[in-house]
């Protein structure tokens, strides 16, 4: 049926939120109305199936127990680390590591070696899928959610991710902020907040300044690698030794009954939300363990970690120079925070009984939903002015540290330093940028070397080069530098210290690129479907009216005919022969169409008194 | 003064915070790079330095003794590195009491706290001379008034520095 479009005025395509957790991911939009989830929640799972093609989501947590040597999981503790920085994790999780012949971590996921953006784009990709399925549009721009408190190159890893993926990133927001403005959107409108988000890996506490529309942070802290997992590590522990002695059998390096015994431990700890006492219950090689654990047994077995929380609170209120009684209310996000043990040390520390009336699972993502509208231009009202969680600094002489950027300043912040030359004819100086509190460059964490290349000959100190470091709106270090004398800008050469370069992450995309024809194809087909629906109905409709009898015979079976060239293609993969057929049947319809056209219109002339 | 010109101000010593903070969101909403999303790559390179301009103004001047710098910075007056003589028999005998804590020894205590609360007094004395003398020279720009604002800064550093270390002597063994 020949259809009359309407134009809506310069359709812009939907940016999507994304909450890129630890343990679970949710994407979410701005509606009109607000912001919604859209689909449900996608476990931050990836796996092969047996025809060795990657998934992600519900079925690649199934596959977490059936196939545990070929999944992935809690990956995001990887991003933008280094192998030495993840030794610890290693013994905790059971990532598979690849040989790698560079600095970056390869993991190995069944026949395929991947490195974390390149899982995590799996789970994005989902993301994508998903809600393109439920918006029935192409989407390929997003907001994606991180923890506050991750560095520089945490934050560029997830970036990554979201190209590796197809997504262009838009913007990183904290996950605090966003849960923020979750809140803020129907709540007060003056205040000062504190947001405690405790998730599966992260831990993050932020304090913001609500003022009209303004969501101003004042100070964020946190640890990276606190989370609800480490609780789930401590009740394997509990569990490993209670077998090990009822058993007298090792379970610990069975990667099976590891994730059959962490499903059972998960399972307990969550019943313990809402009851005095829960059941760790697990079957493996015939054999039956059961325990029962009690809130009492298991607050004491997780108060070091609930603790170790509460720092990071008391560092964050020094540092927004506010005292406990300035905090008008406290929100709770992350899955973490259902546990009562964590509710209630909370409620001690800042005095106030904490908000929770949105979803700690959904909160980030809708928050992520707000940011996209705001970038979108739909939300005007609002706006996030977020800090950089870590001192930006340089080396200098002997391995001290010189700060440029302090932790805490409001982003986007810049700083702008004079380098010189220390030799004559030195041709090029190398500067070594690292985040972090420590006074030496040791404690800190290296950020990269930017190399500061072709200089022109000169005596030693003649050299001005000024270098510019930006930390932009989402809390990545760009540098420029330029030569102060001439004013023109200089080449600066970035070596990252842990992640990828330019380069590989093209090299990804494109190895990506197949898949994504793949799945651009996929829609087409679907979006070819969903048009033969349309107008398969229209012709039914149209089929009992009074226009369809006026038609001539010959009119009547070419419409028949093309009705069922069109039926006979309709599960046919190639869009582009279902569109030919649909293009055939409204060419057939087409006298019908404007007969009823033109019999609406006299319908409506004669209904009207002139 | 790039930064008192980006938040639309005259170079004064003495700015109201309210006043401060309302440009700075006003400027925010005007600037910030969210609002540019869909722009030019030119204009996305604007917002994105104007906003980072804003910000690390409005960073330097809330605080007063930061905007202080600022301005003294700008008129090239580096700050002294020799501690203010009439301090020095104090901090000779405050860093003997500082030794005997960190030795254990809790005899020293009744005299650090004595130290805290003169140094806390002392402070907010300096800060009660300083606003005096951002007002002065906010009347006729006077560049002695500069010299002497300097001498000023240099005490509050140094002072500030002892408190920094006679509370941390103090709640360490506190805490223990």
């Amino acid at each position: 049926m020949s259809t009359f479009q309407i134009d809506f005025g310069g359709f812009q395509e939907k940016i999507i939120g994304i909450d890129l957790g630890t343990t679970n991911s949710l994407v979410a939009v701005m509606d009109l109305t607000g912001p919604r989830i859209l689909s449900g929640i996608v476990p931050s799972v990836v796996s092969v199936n047996e025809d060795g093609e990657v998934i992600a989501g519900k079925d690649a947590l199934a596959a977490l127990t059936t196939r545990p040597d070929q999944t992935i999981y809690s990956v995001k503790r990887l991003m933008g680390r280094g192998l030495a920085d993840i030794q610890h994790e290693l013994k905790l999780f059971p990532f598979r590591l690849a040989d790698s012949n560079d600095s970056m971590l390869r993991l190995q996921l069944g026949g395929k070696t991947m490195t974390p953006p390149e899982v995590s784009a799996h789970i994005l990709r989902k993301l994508k899928h998903d809600a393109e399925e439920a918006l029935e549009e192409t989407v390929s721009q997003a907001v994606i959610t991180v923890p506050a408190y991750f560095n520089d190159a945490q934050r560029q890893a997830t970036k990554d991710a979201g190209r590796i993926a197809g997504l262009e990133v838009l913007r990183l927001v904290n996950e605090p902020t966003a849960a923020a403005l979750a809140y803020g959107l129907d709540k007060r409108k003056e205040g000062v907040i504190a947001v405690y988000d405790f998730g599966g890996g992260t831990f993050d506490i932020s304090i913001l300044r609500l003022q009209e529309g303004i969501f101003e942070v004042l100070a964020t802290n946190g640890d990276t690698h606190l989370g609800g997992d480490d609780i789930d590590n401590l009740l394997l522990a509990v569990a490993f030794e209670d077998i090990q002695s009822e058993w007298r059998e090792n379970v610990s390096n069975k990667s099976d009954a590891v994730q059959l015994l962490r499903r059972a431990v998960i399972d307990a700890k969550e019943k313990l939300s809402f009851v005095p006492s829960a059941v760790i219950n697990f079957s493996y090689g015939g054999k039956h363990y059961r325990r029962e654990i009690t809130i009492d047994v298991f607050n004491r077995l997780i108060q070091p970690i609930v603790e170790r929380t509460l720092a990071p609170c008391r560092a964050c209120l020094a540092d927004a120079k506010m005292k406990v009684e300035d905090i008008d209310e406290v929100v709770l996000v992350g899955g973490s925070t259902r546990i009562p043990l964590v509710r209630s040390e909370v409620e001690k520390l800042f005095r106030a009984r904490p908000h929770t009336e949105l979803n700690p699972d959904e909160v980030v993502a809708l928050g992520a939903a707000v940011q996209a509208g705001i970038l979108s231009g739909d939300v005007k009202d609002q706006l996030l002015l977020d800090v950089t969680p870590l001192s930006l600094g340089i080396e200098t002489m002997g391995g001290l540290v010189s700060k440029l950027i302090h932790r805490n300043s409001t982003i986007p912040a810049s700083a702008t330093e004079q380098f010189t030359t220390a030799v004559e004819g030195q041709r090029n100086v190398l500067i070594h940028v690292v985040q972090g509190e420590r006074e030496l460059v040791k404690d800190c964490r290296s950020l990269a070397r930017f190399d500061l290349k072709d200089l022109p000959p000169m005596p030693a100190g003649m050299a001005r080069i000024e270098v510019r470091f930006l930390i932009d709106a989402n809390g990545i270090l760009n540098v420029t530098a330029r030569d102060a004398r001439t004013g023109t800008e200089h080449s600066v050469e970035v070596k990252p210290s842990y992640g990828l370069n330019d380069q590989q992450v093209e090299a990804m995309i494109l190895e990506s690129f197949d898949k994504a024809q793949e799945d651009f194809a996929e829609r087409q087909v679907r979006e070819a479907r969903v048009e033969t629906d349309a107008i398969m109905a229209a012709t039914e409709k149209a089929r009992r009216d009074d226009a369809y009898f006026a038609l001539s015979l010959k009119e009547k079976d070419a419409i028949d005919d093309a009705v069922k060239d069109l039926l006979a293609v309709y599960h046919d993969s190639d869009h582009l022969l279902i569109r030919e057929k649909i293009d055939a049947l409204n060419a057939a319809t087409q006298t019908l169409a404007e007969n009823m056209m033109n019999t609406a219109v006299r319908g409506a002339l004669k209904g009207t008194k002139i | 003064m790039h930064y008192y010109k980006a938040l639309g101000l005259e170079t004064k010593l003495t700015l109201d915070a309210g006043d401060l903070q309302k440009r700075f969101y006003a400027l925010s909403r005007q600037w910030h790079p969210d609002k540019f999303t869909r722009a030019s790559l030119d204009q996305q390179q604007k917002a994105l330095e104007t906003t980072a301009l804003l910000n690390d103004a409005f960073r330097t001047l809330r605080d007063p003794v930061a905007r202080a710098e600022y301005v003294l910075d700008a008129h090239k007056i580096a700050p002294s590195k020799t501690p203010p003589p009439e301090l020095l028999e104090e901090v000779f005998e405050l860093n003997m009491a500082l030794e005997e804590m960190r030795g254990g020894d809790e005899s020293a205590r009744p005299q650090l706290e004595l130290a805290r609360k003169n140094f806390t007094h002392m402070l907010s004395e300096i800060d009660h001379g300083l606003s005096v003398m951002f007002g002065r020279y906010d009347q006729g720009h006077d560049e002695s008034l500069l010299l002497a604002i300097r001498g000023v800064l240099d005490r509050r550093r140094y002072v500030s520095n002892l408190l920094r270390d006679v509370n941390k002597e103090l709640d360490v063994h506190v805490s223990n």
